[in-house]
């Protein structure tokens, strides 16, 4: 296997708190990679240390081969690595495909190369069809959908989504989860995913990392991880204070 | 290129647009020195606003003090030609020169700082006041009491040192208008205006999408900047005297704003409809004051700021988006 | 005896920068709860001195006695402008307030200007040339007097703000709005409140500073101007701060009246709102926002 993602180490600190602790993955060219974890466990803030919305206190990431921790969000998308929200953050004013014309401009300056790129992405993400809307008049899973057709309109090598199916219903998360396999399947895109909905992680995932307390105490095959023990524990006992 | 500039811009929109250009061209021909005079004004707020507009309208950046740059570019270019006997339109490039890195030290200093709404608009305030007073002690351009330009009879019209009558000045005016609008029409359709509008939009999620963000604010604060001081040359040309107290004062900052808001913040024609309508407005209000006898000081300003409450109260998104709207005049963005 | 004199200057820049406190004290109890920036600040601060200059030219009444009359008055207004006008642009972008509010200070400013003309207008009062001798300063009373009333104002609000009910409520609202509104706080009402409390700031500031300075119908944007400089530089939403940063800007200016000429004074006010902007720009006593 070669290699795309290569995190060693890596950690931060948020005043007292340890958010994310010595934490070591990689991810495989071509693969699907998840990360799950109970609330708090540090999932969102090992995500915003690789799209470079902070750098690590400690360790080493490297795209590519290439050292990338510290570097700003837009370089880090200049690289090759798109990104989603959490919380959606579509440009409200502007038309669907507006939005992602705008992603599609990194890698093509000509405006009807990029707009012919952002057809060809909404078709995909099946969102053509409203794309004169504007972005603030879609409904939570076209948003969702918005958000994933703008960071693949950059040409991503690597595509980071945090939490895209949280609040989805059954149906739409279906959708989603088709959508994202026929992209790696078609393209060969990398997928790095921070999941809650483990319906989805279990249908997606090739393989899986488990967070708690900021630290990573399980990885390996979806169907293997949730049998251990460690992450049976973990989530029970995040349960049990809940 | 002008099949690229009518690009997207629906049938009737292109006939009033031909229909206005015609009619501002031919004013000269109908039009008596009041009226000429008036339309010059509605032409520079209407530019000005424009200069405004690519900075907060299109990348989202509220700068409250633009005269700054009106004030550094008339003074540049009135000093070089008093001084120096150096012709407007070479001083222009002084003028536009010495704003642009104005605006560009401003910029640096608020957008690397992370400096950004409330704060930079405040900032802004800050440095064009802190022109005024430092004009206001600079003896070289006359400091407080004011800095002429040398005014005569003119046999004929100058336009290599913009010297002459109202018409020679309306055309200027004019050309730097239709000037402007196409630049910013040309950029809007670009990737620096797609850029642009995603950094006005959301910041986080623009650079998410690779753009360098502050690359781009920068480009919008020194574009308009020297835009801006284009006009600050015109104003020291036309009315052949400055005085810190007037150009540098945060209502001449106001003014210039006050149009591309009230006919609509980040369209291309906002800016025009805008000055049409404040500046027709100001003169109505004066001719009807002065019939009702009521032209006391101060009341044309109170029933100004009374419109300007009624529209930003029933038109939030401005009086162009609404009247395009109704009309049919525009494709979903200009 | 020259350092007496820089001494005697820096205590009348203090006192006379306490009172521009107390009114950027209004500001920003106005942008820390409502999040709107009041562009409106320095031509109710002139309202304020024209009544106080009314009620002593036409009643005698003493505009230190009339601090809390027309602080009352103010928040009156204050609460009616919030409430009948304000409300609906919370939620509206910030150039759409910033608008709404020039419109209102351009309505004031010509409103006095018609109905007092654009002559500056003072007071004087009986202990206008009072002062204090302590050790080797000497005080001016009017200042003195001021310089006193500003801190016991702000020492009350402060209390309510961290005490009262009603206070701590308001303080809900500006920590979270829609909170607040799950909690069934009437925030409007609320809103109207604190645009009140801060007039009423305003109100108090205002009856002093008319001892102080003259009063022109232009002197609004001056003072809000004033009045940003000091609570940006105090911190924004800091009460303390804005007195703190008020009594700094009082010492700046009247250290550079002394050095260089007194007409570029406020030029140093603005180099030092420029160096907090660019190196702290929370301001002094402000906290970042997390």
């Amino acid at each position: 296997m070669t290699v795309l993602l290569a995190v060693e180490g890596v950690s931060k600190r948020f005043r007292g708190l340890l958010a994310v602790d010595g934490v070591s993955f990689q991810i495989a060219r071509g693969s699907i990679f998840a990360v799950i974890g109970p609330n708090g466990a540090g999932k969102t803030t090992l995500f915003n240390i690789i799209a470079g919305a902070f750098a690590p206190n400690g360790g080493s990431i490297a795209f590519g081969g290439e050292r990338i921790d510290g570097l700003t969000p837009d370089e880090i998308c200049r690289r090759g690595i798109g990104r989603t929200f959490q919380v959606v953050r579509p440009f409200p004013a502007l038309s669907v495909e507006d939005n992602v014309l705008i992603g599609a401009m990194l890698r093509r300056h000509d405006p009807a190369s990029a707009r012919r790129h952002a057809h060809e992405v909404l078709a995909r993400l099946e969102l053509f069809g409203k794309r004169h809307q504007p972005a603030s008049t879609l409904t939570l899973p076209d948003r969702k959908r918005l958000e994933v057709a703008r960071a693949l309109a950059t040409d991503p090598k690597l595509l980071l989504l945090d939490e895209v199916m949280a609040g989805l219903r059954p149906a739409e998360t279906d959708r989603m989860v088709s959508i994202l396999r026929e992209l790696n399947r078609d393209f060969g895109l990398t997928i790095l995913l921070i999941e809650h909905v483990m319906r989805a992680v279990m249908a997606l995932a090739a393989r899986v990392l488990v967070l708690h307390h900021g630290a990573a105490i399980s990885e390996g095959a979806p169907d293997a991880v949730v049998r251990d023990p460690a992450v049976v524990q973990s989530y029970l006992g995040a349960e049990a204070v809940d | 290129m002008i099949a690229r500039m009518l690009d997207g811009v629906p049938g009737r929109g292109l006939a009033v647009l031909a229909g206005l250009l015609a009619v501002l061209l031919a004013a000269p021909w109908v039009a008596n020195d009041y009226v000429l005079t008036v339309l010059i004004i509605v032409l520079y707020s209407a530019y000005t606003g424009q200069a405004w507009n690519v900075m907060m309208g299109f990348a989202g950046q509220l700068s409250l003090g633009h005269a700054i740059y009106v004030g550094l570019g008339g003074y540049a270019a009135a000093a070089l030609y008093v001084h120096f006997g150096v012709a407007p339109w070479l001083g222009l490039v002084a003028a536009v020169a010495i704003a642009a890195a104005c605006g560009a030290v401003i910029g640096f200093l608020a957008f690397r700082f992370g400096v950004g709404g409330v704060y930079f608009a405040i900032l802004t305030i800050a440095f064009a006041e802190f022109a005024r007073i430092g004009f206001d002690h600079f003896r070289w351009v006359g400091a407080s009491s004011g800095f002429f330009l040398p005014v005569a009879n003119y046999t004929r019209n100058d336009l290599w040192n913009l010297r002459g009558d109202p018409t020679m000045f309306y055309y200027v005016m004019l050309a730097l208008t239709v000037a402007a609008f196409a630049i910013c029409h040309v950029l809007l359709k670009s990737r620096i205006g797609y850029y642009w509008q995603a950094i006005r939009e959301d910041e986080v999620a623009a650079r998410s999408l690779g753009i360098d963000t502050f690359r781009y604010k920068m480009y919008a604060i020194v574009l308009s900047a020297g835009m801006t001081a284009v006009a600050g040359v015109f104003f020291a040309f036309y009315y052949n005297n400055l005085f810190p107290e007037q150009v540098f004062h945060i209502s001449r900052s106001i003014e210039m704003i006050l149009g591309p808001i009230i006919g609509g913040i980040g369209t291309l024609f906002g800016p025009l409809v805008g000055a049409l309508l404040l500046t027709g407005l100001s003169e109505a209000m004066q001719e009807l004051l002065t019939a009702l006898r009521l032209d006391v000081p101060g009341a044309k300003q109170v029933f100004y700021g009374l419109c300007l409450l009624v529209v930003v109260m029933a038109l939030p998104g401005g009086v162009w988006p609404w009247v395009a709207g109704k009309l049919g005049l525009t494709g979903p963005r200009s | 005896m020259a350092a007496e004199i820089y001494l005697n200057v820096a205590v009348s820049g203090l006192l006379t920068g306490l009172v521009y406190g107390l009114m950027a004290v209004g500001l920003s109890v106005i942008f820390g709860v409502v999040r709107v920036v009041n562009f409106a600040h320095g031509e109710m601060m002139t309202i304020a001195m024209y009544l106080a200059i009314v009620l002593f030219n036409g009643f005698g009444l003493d505009p230190l006695i009339m601090v809390v009359p027309l602080a009352a008055v103010l928040f009156a207004l204050g609460y009616a402008m919030q409430a009948g006008i304000i409300n609906p642009f919370i939620t509206r972008p910030e150039h759409s307030q910033f608008i709404l509010l020039v419109a209102m200070a351009l309505i004031i400013a010509n409103v006095l200007l018609i109905v007092f003309g654009p002559d500056a207008r003072s007071v004087q009062t009986p202990y206008s040339f009072d002062s204090f001798l302590v050790g080797p300063l000497i005080i001016d009373a009017t200042k003195a007097y001021a310089g006193a009333a500003t801190v016991v104002i702000t020492a009350a609000l402060f209390g309510f703000f961290r005490f009262a009910p009603l206070g701590k409520a308001i303080r809900a609202c500006a920590d979270n709005y829609t909170g607040a509104l799950v909690v069934g706080l009437n925030v409007k009402r609320l809103y109207a409140l604190t645009f009140g409390l801060g007039a009423a700031c305003v109100g108090a500031a205002g009856s002093m500073l008319v001892l102080l300075v003259d009063v022109t119908p232009a002197l609004g944007p001056a003072l809000t101007l004033l009045a940003f400089i000091i609570v940006i530089t105090g911190g924004l939403g800091s009460m303390p701060g804005a007195v703190l940063g008020g009594v700094l800007i009082g010492l700046t200016e009247a250290m550079a009246g002394l050095f260089f000429t007194p007409s570029a004074k406020s030029m140093f006010s603005f180099a030092l709102l420029v160096l907090v902007l660019l190196f702290r720009p929370q301001g002094i006593l402000g906290k970042r926002p997390s």
